[in-house]
């Protein structure tokens, strides 16, 4: 029964948050009902035994991508009034995609049945006793491991393509070269001159 | 639980273990509180100590009275509200902190056994809700709708997604080494293989260490507060029960980093040798007394350590750590299937 509350608790947590997402006035509390909802979210995987999952939606998208998310919402300096103004227009458009999507859903999940192959696929891997973080980490790193890899490998090619476009190297920019600073000695910066009183240097 | 058993046979299973769950839970805290009370005496001793001064001595014997004071003060006094604050996120902000500082509690294995919930991801856990613990920051500054909290904010968030990075990291050694993700079972391994510090892990130690005062934003890391700049970073507009709350999860934080670090390197409630007298002190009182140890450190480099640049913090962080605790993975991970100790698989 207790697991049944917590259900329905996160479960109507997380629809009321995604609701106020799309429906809060100011952008910073949007950010803030997202990552609630993804809160919740992650309570819901909990409750359906995937522990790793949830802890990992709240380590990546909680504590990552929605830092940087609120971030970038919270410096833009956004005019609520002017964003209200256009939402009118949009309506319409906006309402057609939502009931293509509506009926798109209802048409895959009317009939939805599994293949008749699936179950044993299903069947296979999860042996009892085993704990899910080591059924993932058995397919994803034996099983699959080469697939893994490759997926490594353009997420890597990824990240270098997106440093190589926008770095640019400025001319005429002092940089500080930690090294130097530490290898620097005191006979390198300081002189001591012997001055005859009444000359000067 | 011996709570549990006896109310098993008159409330059936599930009244049970909610009940049983919820006086421990309970009972964690008050303990935790009271020992938090005496921490932050203990910091400002220290502090005071190494400044050839002697520290709050009024209240009660030598002080000892002070933290309840404090506590008295702060919750009595008018919690001031700007009148340009967004006044739910305002207020949400420090309770969000002192939750999340306590919720991590409930992984921490004080003793064999003396754990809330005993799960097969905790370190993951911790994890988890230690990255949560900067948006507290976060909608402080932002929701104080002023300039220095916004700033102290930034760079406090900046400052912990960063040193989260190599923390992950070092755990990740450390749950390779020991070939679980489970805290109790973390220790366990260590009764066997003895203290992590001792081992190939003992860098990991001291990231660890500095990248724990980084990330609770202990001097010398304190940039988000930094008095000289900032005045108070993000907890400039917040004053009385609010302040009180910023503060507590703040050093709930520390002492959980103190408790990490004893589970992780300093094997936990194991006594330091393996003799019969150190073997009939109960786990807890080791657990406790490894933590005020590394509390001490803490104090320490609170005292001595001059603060850091935030440049200085960020190259630190990235240039630093992150390459090191890497170049760990790979070397421990390395060293373990050379020598044919990899953790096996799913045979625990």
């Amino acid at each position: 029964m207790l697991i049944l509350v917590a259900f329905y608790l996160f479960a109507a947590i997380t629809i009321a948050s995604a609701v106020m997402v799309v429906a809060a006035r100011n952008p910073v509390h949007s950010v803030l009902f997202l990552i609630l909802a993804f809160f919740s979210a992650a309570g819901l995987f909990m409750l359906a035994g995937a522990e790793f999952i949830a802890m990992i939606l709240v380590i990546v998208y909680v504590g990552a991508v929605a830092v940087l998310f609120l971030f970038v919402v919270m410096m833009l300096d956004i005019d609520i009034a002017e964003l209200r103004q256009g939402v009118l227009e949009y309506v319409p458009l906006g309402g057609l995609i939502g009931v293509i999507m509506l009926i798109e859903l209802g048409m895959v999940l009317g009939v939805w049945a599994f293949a008749p192959e699936a179950a044993s696929a299903i069947a296979s891997p999860a042996a009892a006793g085993v704990q899910n973080t080591v059924a993932l980490g058995r397919v994803i790193y034996s099983d699959y491991i080469y697939v893994f890899q490759a997926c490594g490998l353009v997420l890597l090619v990824a990240m270098i393509g997106a440093i190589v476009l926008t770095l640019r190297e400025r001319p005429g920019v002092r940089r500080q070269s930690i090294a130097k600073q530490v290898a620097r000695r005191r006979a390198d910066g300081v002189e001591l001159k012997d001055v005859k009183p009444g000359q000067g240097l | 639980m011996l709570l549990y058993d006896t109310l098993k046979d008159w409330l059936g299973n599930e009244w049970a273990w909610l009940i049983s769950q919820a006086v421990s839970i309970l009972l964690l805290i008050v303990v935790l509180l009271v020992m938090i009370a005496y921490i932050l005496l203990a910091d400002r001793k220290i502090w005071a100590a190494v400044q050839l001064r002697r520290g709050p001595n009024v209240v009660g014997a030598f002080g000892l009275l002070q933290s309840f004071a404090d506590l008295f003060k702060f919750a009595l006094k008018e919690a001031v509200i700007p009148a340009g604050a967004n006044k739910v996120v305002f207020l949400l902000a420090p309770m969000i902190t002192v939750t999340l500082a306590l919720g991590a509690w409930a992984v921490v294995p004080m003793a064999d056994g003396w754990v809330i919930a005993d799960i097969n991801v905790g370190i993951l856990y911790i994890f988890a809700v230690s990255s949560l613990g900067v948006y507290g920051i976060i909608m402080g500054g932002w929701a104080s709708n002023s300039k220095y909290p916004f700033l102290g904010a930034l760079r406090s968030a900046a400052q912990m997604v960063s040193y989260e990075v190599s923390i992950g990291f070092v755990l990740i050694t450390v749950l390779l080494w020991a070939g679980s993700l489970n805290l109790s079972e973390i220790v366990h391994q260590q009764a066997l293989h003895g203290w992590n510090v001792f081992s190939i892990l003992f860098p990991m130690f001291i990231i660890f260490f500095i990248s724990a005062l980084a990330e609770t934003n202990r001097p010398p890391f304190d940039l988000p507060e930094a008095e000289s700049e900032l005045v108070a970073g993000y907890q400039v507009e917040y004053s009385s029960t609010p302040y009180l709350l910023f503060m507590l999860g703040e050093y709930v934080n520390i002492v959980l980093m103190c408790a990490m670090t004893t589970i992780l390197f300093l094997g936990g409630w194991l006594p330091p040798l393996n003799i019969e007298i150190f073997n009939a002190v109960p786990g807890i009182v080791w657990f406790v007394i490894k933590v005020w140890i590394v509390f001490f450190m803490f104090a320490m480099v609170k005292a001595i350590v001059p603060r850091y640049r935030y440049d200085q913090l960020m190259r630190l962080g990235w240039k630093v750590f992150l390459p090191i605790s890497l170049l760990w993975v790979v070397l421990v991970a390395g060293y373990l299937v050379s020598t044919g100790n990899f953790p096996v698989v799913g045979a625990s």
